[in-house]
Parts: structure tokens; sequence; C-alpha cells
């Protein structure tokens, strides 16, 4: 493992720290922006939650209750959207700006006022998006957000998608822009910035993870571009990408999507897989075990990514040799991920393991992922796909991996990394609080749905046949306590940020390694300006 | 010509970033609301404002003038001896990024292009297990490529390879040879070449650029071949149309740089700016070479 010469730099006197607005609107400090970041996802993942409300207090009770049932099209698109694009990936940038230059000994992000600008890009391009959920609900004539789902297949989003859909090209051409641009930044600062010593096989695994994400980013960020623009010009300058009549063809949109969008998964769950690397062998007391498999898995799951896109498609009609192909090929991404199951486990194989938050989390994680991994599986059976998809057993596989997943990866890290952030230790009391009710009522929100899907209850409908109506009133009982609970991680995170709490020290984790304990709590405005020498 | 510090740079705050946001946010709701105010189909949407294109110009020249400014600090910075190696390294290796993410762009339409010549095209004409879909969508349609009539029977000509096309497959493989001369000049400090070389360079460009303009009045004129004579129509202008959007932003650069070389910005060793510039020529022409002949020979 990576051991540290200390090398603890005073400040320079020159550098002083911004204050006011400055601080923080014309930033290239990569704490600051990665705070900035994960504030505005914590925002978005608001937003995008009370449109999951929306949607969960339709769907109590069978029958119409309180929204349109176009209204709640747009509620379930936008949601996916905000979630994706506002919630998770400003997430883990958020995280990759703060702990990036920390563990791997660099003075800040490559290129830092590019860095910024990605960041600044996000509140654009959601104003743009939110404004059209503002114009459905208020607006006069309440003129239709987006509303053909977050994949926005043509011809919905093409022939009819409503006047917004043409906003929604624009905002996710900026949000694309904002990624591309992450991604640069991180790539460039993992292969340029590295402390004298810290040789790639020696980075954290977070490191790694983020390295790869970004890769994925600037390979298939471009590719959602080009799509979205065939929808605009389909839409506006009558060309015939998604229209048969032209010679082109609905089906190729959903291709070329899905090229973007299954990267995109993993994208939304490597970071997650690095940050539970950190946490599992810091609170198991045991180095990772399988150090460079983890490394390879990732890598490999990254490849298999762009070469299983069609699995989203088994039903839209392909040729038998594509279907198999594209099953092959989703199965064989479950062997990297096995190892990496298996690495965790083995890491805490007669470890002297402790139940503090964040290793809480990383359990949770571990187990839960692992089930919504399993149901990826039985989905990536072609045959048996025909009866599962677009049922609720798809949208109960892809929230398992990306909220007991992803989200609860993130909510890793935020207990994980807080002390190191703020300088005080995070209130235990509300800390558990947020763990146990989020890991009782998200299991009641998404487990059901296995149920309901396998019985033939579709996804993306306002309502549904009369036999569903006990499992969806407990999902919504599940859906409400688990946003509920996220307002215990609001307060423990102002708590944190006002400095209220018991001072944290440099390294408040006895088991943790890496360079970012060698620094104060909280982390000085900047550190390792004079790289450290990694041994 | 500069002194590097050892220290890597990190720039004090600056305003351009957000301001430059503030110009994406201008173009994108200016761009949409003059795209649905000025097309048939925004008609349908009931858009009826006329200043989407105001709001359009302003967000454009709202965002060059950032990036003048922007690029100035930086040059700034560059010339007065605070960008280190390793500095110059990051702004390298992000140039070859995104580059990278150009490429992926021009493959999400280069894809759709061979998923089109290759099977949706058969297909609507009966290939493999379509019969059926031939038979009751467009019984009449012959698959064919170049896609010279639609299957709902809009017909157009296909553009040959072997006029226009090769001149300019000529001259942008000339002009990679001509900027090839001038980086050698800029590498050994020889201005004058330097100076000639790129010019003639960026008057490649721009006769590339003229013949490809002529190129498009001669298909909309004469040819039928239009943005919305069916697929064949929608490739041919959103992969050349891309493509001679970036060789004006690659001209564009190629001159800016034209011009920092007349104020001698540059030297044998650093020159960033100027190799940022060449790389993306040479990426704009093999984008046309692959043009060239998936699109206009093959």
């Amino acid at each position: 493992m990576t051991s540290v010469a200390a090398t603890h730099e005073d400040h320079h006197d020159h550098h002083h720290a911004p204050t006011g607005w400055r601080r923080w609107l014309y930033s290239t400090n990569h704490k600051d922006i990665g705070t900035l970041y994960l504030w505005f996802s914590f925002a978005m993942f608001l937003v995008g939650g009370l449109m999951a409300m929306v949607i969960r207090v339709e769907l109590m009770y069978p029958g119409m209750q309180v929204v349109a049932p176009d209204f709640f099209n747009q509620m379930t698109t936008v949601h996916g959207l905000v979630m994706i694009f506002g919630g998770v990936m400003p997430a883990f940038v958020g995280l990759a700006n703060w702990m990036v230059p920390l563990m791997i000994g660099a003075p800040d992000m490559a290129l830092p006022r590019m860095n910024n600008w990605s960041f600044w890009i996000l509140p654009f391009a959601f104003a743009i998006l939110l404004f059209s959920v503002l114009m459905s609900a208020f607006g006069p004539g309440n003129p239709p957000a987006p509303n053909f789902g977050w994949t926005f297949y043509a011809p919905l989003s093409t022939e009819y998608g409503p006047a917004s859909t043409d906003f929604f090209v624009l905002s996710v051409h900026m949000m694309g822009i904002s990624s591309i641009m992450g991604a640069i930044n991180v790539i460039v600062t993992v292969f340029n910035l590295r402390a004298p010593g810290m040789t790639l096989m020696k980075m954290p695994l977070f490191v790694w993870t983020w390295l790869i994400t970004a890769f994925l980013l600037i390979a298939v960020m471009p590719v959602l571009a080009g799509a979205v623009t065939m929808v605009l010009t389909d839409r506006h300058f009558g060309t015939a990408f998604f229209d048969a009549a032209g010679g082109g063809d609905p089906v190729l949109f959903q291709h070329i999507f899905w090229f973007f969008g299954h990267p995109e998964v993993y994208i939304m769950i490597l970071p997650s897989f690095g940050i539970i690397s950190s946490i599992v062998p810091t609170f198991a007391r045991k180095p990772l075990f399988g150090y460079s498999s983890m490394v390879y898995a990732t890598a490999s799951i990254a490849l298999l990514s762009f070469l299983v896109w069609a699995h989203h498609m088994f039903t839209v009609g392909m040729p038998l040799a594509g279907m198999l192909f594209f099953m092959y090929m989703t199965v064989l991404i479950s062997v990297p991920t096995g190892v990496k199951v298996f690495n965790w486990i083995a890491t805490m194989w007669r470890g002297a393991i402790t139940f503090e938050l964040p290793m809480k989390w990383a359990l949770a994680f571990i187990i839960l992922f692992t089930i919504g991994g399993l149901s990826g599986l039985m989905l990536a059976m072609t045959p048996l796909d025909f009866q599962y998809h677009d049922t609720y057993f798809v949208v109960a596989h892809f929230h398992y991996v990306l909220v007991p997943g992803a989200i609860f990866g993130i909510f890793a890290a935020v207990y994980y990394w807080l002390p190191k952030w703020s300088g005080v230790m995070y209130d235990k009391f509300w800390g558990e609080v947020h763990f146990w009710s989020s890991l009782v009522f998200v299991n009641l929100l998404f487990f059901p749905m296995h149920f309901v899907g396998l019985a033939g209850m579709p996804r993306r409908y306002a309502d549904y046949a009369l036999q569903f109506s006990d499992y969806n009133w407990w999902i919504s009982i599940g859906g409400f306590g688990f946003g509920l609970s996220q307002l215990a991680l609001l307060y423990v995170v102002l708590k944190c940020a006002s400095k209220k709490g018991e001072a944290a020290p440099d390294k408040p984790w006895d088991g943790a390694e890496g360079l970012e304990w060698t620094v104060p709590s909280p982390a000085p405005f900047h550190t390792f300006e004079k790289p450290p020498l990694v041994k | 010509m500069s002194e590097r510090t050892e220290e890597y740079y990190v720039p004090e705050g600056s305003p351009w970033p957000l301001v430059a946001s503030v110009g994406l946010f201008l173009i994108a709701v200016g761009g949409t609301n003059f795209i649905q105010q000025s097309t048939a189909f925004g008609e349908t949407l009931g858009n009826e404002g006329n200043w989407g294109h105001w709001v359009l110009a302003a967000g454009a020249v709202w965002m060059i003038v950032t990036l003048f400014y922007w690029w100035r600090d930086t040059i700034r910075e560059s010339l007065g001896g605070l960008h280190s190696d390793q500095m110059d390294i990051s702004y390298r290796q992000g140039m070859l990024w995104f580059i990278f993410s150009e490429v992926m762009f021009f493959a999400a339409f280069f894809g759709a292009l061979f998923y089109v010549r290759w099977l949706v095209v058969p297909w609507l004409g009966g290939a493999g297990s379509n019969a059926m879909t031939h038979e009751l969508l467009w019984p009449s349609f012959q698959a064919m490529w170049p896609l010279t009539e639609t299957p709902s029977g809009e017909t157009t000509q296909a553009m040959g390879a072997w006029g226009l096309p090769a001149l300019n497959t000529a001259i942008l493989l000339v002009s990679s040879i001509t900027l090839t001369i001038a980086h050698h000049a800029l590498l050994e400090n020889d201005r004058k070449r330097l100076i000639i070389f790129q010019g003639i360079t960026i008057l490649l460009g721009l006769v590339f650029l003229f013949f490809q303009i002529e190129e498009y009045i001669h298909a909309y004129q004469d040819m039928g071949l239009t943005l919305d004579a069916g697929i064949y129509g929608s490739l041919f202008f959103m992969l050349t149309g891309f493509h001679g959007l970036h060789v004006t932003l690659g001209t564009v650069m190629l001159i800016v740089m034209f011009l920092r070389v007349l104020k001698g910005h540059f030297s044998p060793d650093n020159n960033f700016g100027w190799e940022a510039a060449a790389w993306y020529w040479h990426f704009v022409d093999v984008v046309w070479l692959f043009l060239f002949v998936v699109v206009y020979w093959l």
C-alpha cells in the first residue's frame, strides 16, 4: 500500500483564500468547486425527489388522483433527467473535485478555470429544463414539459414532442459540454498531476474508477449530443434520421441513444465502486483484497459497456444473431462485477471490522447493489426480457443499482469525507437515523416493484389494474419515507457545514490510508502546493 | 523566450467561466426560440414571437468576446512565464481529449450512416425476414444506396465523388502538408517560412470552404439534393455540414494563431496554442478522408 513521507507544508502567505461572492462565482479552487457541485447535486436530488413524490402520490391508489396523465409522464421524464444529469453525475464530479487532487497529491485540478466553467454551465442548463416544468405546472395554458421518458425515444420526441422538447435538446447539449469538460479535467489531472512516486498502480481505487469513468464520459457524451441533434433536425429541418418514410428508422434512435446510455449507467456506478473500495479496507483494517484485479475489472466493465447497448432493445426487433451477441456480452459483464463484489467481501474476511456510518452505507451498498446486479442478469436473458421489458421489474432493477447502489455510494463518501471537508464529525444520531430509515424505506420502496413487475404492471403509466393496489400502497409509503429520510442528511450536512460538532482529527478513521488524511481537517484552501513524495 | 516556473500555476479567481456560461445560456435560449420561430414545424408549436435570432446573435457575440478576454488572460500568463512545463502538458492532453470527444461526435453520425445503409434500407426493401414489412408499407420501394428515391417517393440525385469533392480532398491533403511545413518552420524558428506556409494553409482552408458552398448551391439548385430529401440528404448534409463547421472553426483558429505568430507569441518550446490549432486541422482533415470514402465515393 501507499506510504507517505510526511510533507506538511505550511501555508504560503501569498495565497489568501478569496472571500465573499467572488470566492464561489469566480472560483478556481478544486475544493470550492467540489463543494458547489455537491450542493448543486443535493438541490437537484431534492427537486428530482419531489417529482418522485408526485409519482408515488398518484400511484398510491388505483385510478386517477392528483395529476393528469400527461403531467404524470412529465414527472417520470424529468425525474429521470434531473436525477441522472443533475443528481448523480454532478455528485460524482463534486467528489472527484474534492478528492482526486487530495488523493494523488496534486495542488488542484489540472485546468482550474475550465473546472469552474464545467460547474457553472449546470445551473443554467437545469434552469432551462426546470423552467419547462414550472411552465407546465403554473404557466399560462400549461404547455407540457418533456413527457416522452428520459430516454426520449423517437418518434415521441420528434413527431410528437411538445415545444419544450427543443429546450430540452439544448439543455442536454449544455449538460454534455459540462460533463465532457469535467471529464477532461479529471483525466488530465490524473495523468499529469500525480505526486512523485504515485504510480498508476498505487492510485487509490476511487481515482482509478474516476479515470475510467472520465474516459467513458468523453467517449459517449458526444454521442448523446449527436442523438439530440438528430432529434432537433428531424423536428425542424426535415431530416429523416428517425423517419422510415424518408429511409430512416426510429430504431436507429434507440441504437444511438443506448450506445450512449449503457456506458452512462457505468458512469453512474464506477465512482461508487471506487468509494466502496476506499471505505471497506478502512473499516475492515485490512488492505484491499486484489487491488490490481479491481483495476482490471473496472477497465473490463468499461470496455464491455460499449458492446451491450442493444440489451435495452430486445423487444423492438433485431436479428437473432444480434440478440445472442448482446445477451452473451451482457452476461459477460457479470464476471468483472462479480470479481469486485468478491474482493470487497474478501477484504472484510477476518478483518477487525467496525461499523461506523460510512461502513454501514458501504455494506448496504454491497448487498443491495448485488440485488440490482442479479436482477440485471435476469433482464440480460433475451427470452426472459420479453416478459420483463417495460414493466416495474425494470424499474426495480435500475433503481436498486442507482439508489442503494450509486446514491448509497455517494452517501458513504459524504459520511467518510465530511470530517475532512468540514473539520467536524457528523452528528452521529441523525446520521444513524438517516441510515436506518433510508435502508428500511428504500427496500419497502423498490423491492415490491419486482413482484408487481413480474405480474405484469407496466412502467410509465399513471394508473394500474386493481390487483396491484396493495403493493403500490406500500411502495408509496416506502417512497415517502425514503424522501423524508433525506431531510436527516440535509440536517447532518448543514450542521457540519456550520462547523457545529466535535472537532475532527486529521485522520478520523484509524484504519484509513492515503494522502487525503495527511492534510489537516478541514482541508486548507490550498494543499500539496509542493507535491508530497509517495514511497 | 519566456522563463518558466517550476510550480504548477493555479490561477486566481476569474469571472470568465461564469460569464461564458451566461453566453451559452443565451445561445441555447435564443437558438431554440429562433428555430421554433423560423421553421415550419415550429409554427405548430405555437411559438409566435420573432426575437430568438436577436438573443442568439447576442449570445454568440457575448461568447466570442468572453473567449477573447479569457484567452487574453491565459496568453498573458503564458508570456509572463507563469506556465510550467507540466502545465503545458496539461493543456496538450486536454486538447487531445477534446479532439477525441469530437471524434465521438462524428462517430454518432457515421454510425447512423452505416446502420441506415447496411440495415435500414435493405430491410425496408424486404431483406432478411422483412418481406412483409416491405409488402405492407411501401411495396414499390427499391433498396439502393445512395438512396435516391425514398420509401415515400421523394427523389433526388446522388453527389458524385470525382468532381469538386475530389478536388476538395486534394486541397485539404495539401493544406495538411503546408501546415506541417509551417510547423517545422516554427520549431526551427524560421519565421518567414512559418508565415508563408501558414498563410497558404489558411488560404487553402478558405478555398475548401468556398468550394463546399458551391457544392451545396449546386446540390440545392440543380440536383434536388436537400436536407429534407430523405435519409441520404440528411446524412450527406449533416456529415459534410458538421465537417464544414469544423473546418470553419479550424480556419478561425489558424487565423488567430497567424495573428499571434505576427505578434511573436510563439517560440520553438512555447507553442501550445499553435500546435493545438494544428492538431485540430489534422483532425478535420482525417474526418474528411473518411467522409470522402463513405459519403461520396463508396
